[in-house]
Parts: C-alpha cells; sequence; structure tokens
C-alpha cells in the first residue's frame, strides 16, 4: 500500500493533489530543484525558490502524512548564464545543512550545450567535495540519448564520484541500459505525453530486472500526473506482479537509494 | 510470464485505437495545406520511424526512440537560441 513518489514538484501542486497521494498510500516525497516555467532574474529569486523547498514545502506535506525531502541546484534550462549559475551555486552551501536537503538536483543538460555543460561540471563538484548523493535530469526527447551519453562520460571524469550514489532519472528504452551498465540508479518518469508510460515502465522493469531501478511522476505545473507512481503499481497488479515486486519498485528501491542520505525518512 | 493470447487480451482494443489514431493524423496531414507542400520534418521522422514496427525484429520501442534521436555527438555551441525540444531531429531530415 504504502509507495514513495522520489521526484515530484509539490511547489506546483495543490493540497487535493497532496491529499490524493496520501489517500493513494504515498508517504514520501523528495523534490528536485527546477525550472518554474519562467526564467529567473537573479540569484535571490533562486534563494527565495531554495527556502520554498526547505521550509514551506516540508510543512505542507507534513500536514498530509507525507515526508517531504529536497534537492538544490540550478536546473540545466536555467544553465545558459554562465555568470548567474556561479552566483546560484555560491549559494547553495548555506542552505545544505537544512534538515530535509538530501544532495545537488535536478542537475544535468537540457539542450546539450557547452555552457550547461560546464555547470554541470561544476556542481558534481559541489556534491563530490561534499560527499552528496546526485539526481541527473536527463534532456527531453531528440536530446535525450546524446544528452544521456555526455552526463555519464562528465560524472566518469571526475573520479570521487560513486555511480552507486547517483541517479540518472528519465531513462527510457534507448538509454536505461548505458545508465545501469555504468553502475549507476536510473528512474522512470510516468507521463501522460512524453518520457514513460505505466505500461512501457512495466515493460523495462520486465526486461532490466528490478536492481537500482525506481519510478516517479515528475509531477510538475506542465501535463503530469501526482498518481503515477500508484497507476504503474496497478498496471504491474493487472499484468499479475506480486506484491513483493509492486513495493519493490515503488517503496524498497527509492528507499534503498535515498537511505544513502542519513536524513532520508519515509516513516509518517 | 503472460501468454501471448493473455497480452492481446489486455492491450489490443488500446493498441488497435492508437494505429487507427496514427493513420488518421497521417491523413489529416495529407489534407492540409497545399498538396505540393511536403509535411514537417517530424511527420516524415514518424513515418520514417514506423518502419520498425513491420520490420520482424525486436527491440522495437529502443529503436523508434534511436530513430526520434539528435545522432550528432559535440556539445552544442549555445542553447540561447530554445530551451524547448521537437521530438524527432531537424539533421537527417529527408
Ligand atoms: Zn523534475
Amino acid at each position: 500500500m504504502r509507495y514513495i513518489d522520489p521526484h515530484i514538484h509539490m511547489v506546483s501542486r495543490t493540497t487535493d493533489d497532496y491529499a490524493a497521494m496520501a489517500r493513494c498510500g504515498c508517504v514520501a516525497v523528495t523534490e528536485p530543484a527546477f525550472w518554474a516555467g519562467f526564467d529567473r532574474s537573479s540569484a535571490a529569486g533562486f534563494a527565495d525558490y531554495f527556502g520554498q523547498l526547505t521550509e514551506t514545502e516540508p510543512a505542507r506535506a507534513a500536514q498530509h502524512g507525507i515526508r517531504h525531502h529536497c534537492w538544490l541546484c540550478i536546473n540545466p534550462k536555467e544553465a545558459e548564464d554562465p555568470g548567474l549559475a556561479r552566483e546560484v551555486i555560491a549559494e547553495i552551501p548555506r542552505f545544505l545543512d537544512r534538515p530535509n536537503v538530501l544532495g545537488i538536483g535536478e542537475i544535468g543538460l537540457n539542450k546539450n550545450s557547452r555552457n550547461e555543460l560546464a555547470v554541470f561540471e561544476a556542481q558534481l563538484d559541489l556534491a563530490a567535495s561534499r560527499g552528496l548523493l546526485v539526481l541527473v535530469h536527463t534532456p527531453h526527447l531528440e536530446d535525450k540519448l546524446k544528452g544521456t551519453r555526455m552526463i555519464i562520460d562528465a560524472i566518469a571524469r571526475d573520479s570521487r564520484i560513486d555511480p552507486g550514489r547517483v541517479l540518472i532519472d528519465h531513462v527510457e528504452e534507448h538509454t536505461v541500459a548505458q545508465v545501469l551498465d555504468a553502475g549507476f540508479w536510473a528512474g522512470m518518469t510516468l507521463y501522460p505525453d512524453t518520457k514513460c508510460t505505466p505500461q512501457r515502465a512495466a515493460d523495462i522493469f520486465e526486461t532490466f530486472g528490478l536492481e537500482r531501478l525506481w519510478i516517479n511522476s515528475a509531477g510538475d505545473w506542465g501535463h503530469s500526473d501526482p498518481l503515477a507512481v500508484p497507476k504503474c503499481r496497478q498496471e504491474m497488479a493487472r499484468r499479475g506482479h506480486t506484491a513483493q515486486t509492486i513495493e519493490r519498485v515503488s517503496y524498497a528501491n527509492p528507499l534503498e537509494f535515498l537511505s544513502q542520505s542519513p536524513r532520508f525518512r519515509a516513516d509518517a | 510470464m503472460s501468454s501471448k493470447q493473455r497480452i492481446a487480451d489486455l492491450y489490443f482494443l488500446e493498441h488497435r485505437a492508437k494505429l487507427i489514431d496514427l493513420a488518421a493524423f497521417l491523413d489529416r496531414v495529407d489534407r492540409a495545406g497545399e498538396p505540393a507542400e511536403p509535411p514537417d520534418f517530424r511527420v516524415r521522422a514518424l513515418v520514417r520511424a514506423a518502419a520498425v514496427l513491420t520490420d520482424g525484429a525486436g527491440s522495437r520501442a529502443r529503436r523508434v526512440l534511436e530513430m526520434l534521436s539528435d545522432p550528432s555527438t559535440e556539445p552544442a555551441r549555445s542553447a540561447a537560441a530554445t530551451k524547448g525540444a521537437s521530438g524527432a531531429p531537424r539533421q537527417g531530415a529527408l
């Protein structure tokens, strides 16, 4: 019955969504820092957002019995301006000791540009120097395959980073094998039109096994579904998967990865 | 493991509808604009990728996704022009 949604942008969701998630068995969420749908005009705008992720949102989640954790970074969609990125990265350390912060994320690439790559590497350095977990966003649609390769290569260049402490998210059929083969954790995002459907996520579990693989809704301000994880659980049940398998992919696996941070808690 | 019949029982009607939707979408593209106007590069990429469905080889989802991916390997010079993605590569659009 219980599940964890390890990637969801609750600042964009309503209290009704929290209530529905709690009714479906959600006990914990983790919320990566991401693009708000518009470019923030200054580093101070990011600092306000980090305050929201570390103070306001955990309190809102607690009202529904859901544990809230977050990841901090400058996201790849706002990483084309190196000067702004440097200022934002300088803001991050003063928030890292807050009790719900798990690590750096969702960093990665969007259009696979040189500036995005440099900002990604600078934030990998921040994570490596402090021994933090990393959550990585891979690009959309036609940019995903190339971007995933660039991301794996960039992480491999930093020998301080243990792939077992990095989750590479939004994998699909053409990227999941290279992520898992390199020793990373992989996340499948369940979206209505792009990324994975619940059916394809179940196919990927059947094809690649249950090791180091999780599902999330990545629910945000766009077309997305905050109940995508329980819907994937239903899809797997419909196919005859056992309750143990379903619990593994939607609770035990995220628990295993996230518990590498002593701050992660899934109890209400 | 499910039998082939069970998979068909569970999913056939849903995917029958998706195939008809795709056919109707291509008809809609044909009806639009001037007859001589070529389809958008995304539609052409979709039609090319659809060949994967009937070639008899496996890993269809992976191969369709690969055909709809940017084949270049060098980092882009800049992302200043757009944040968005279109769903098919512009390079190689026939
Ligand atoms: Zn996200």
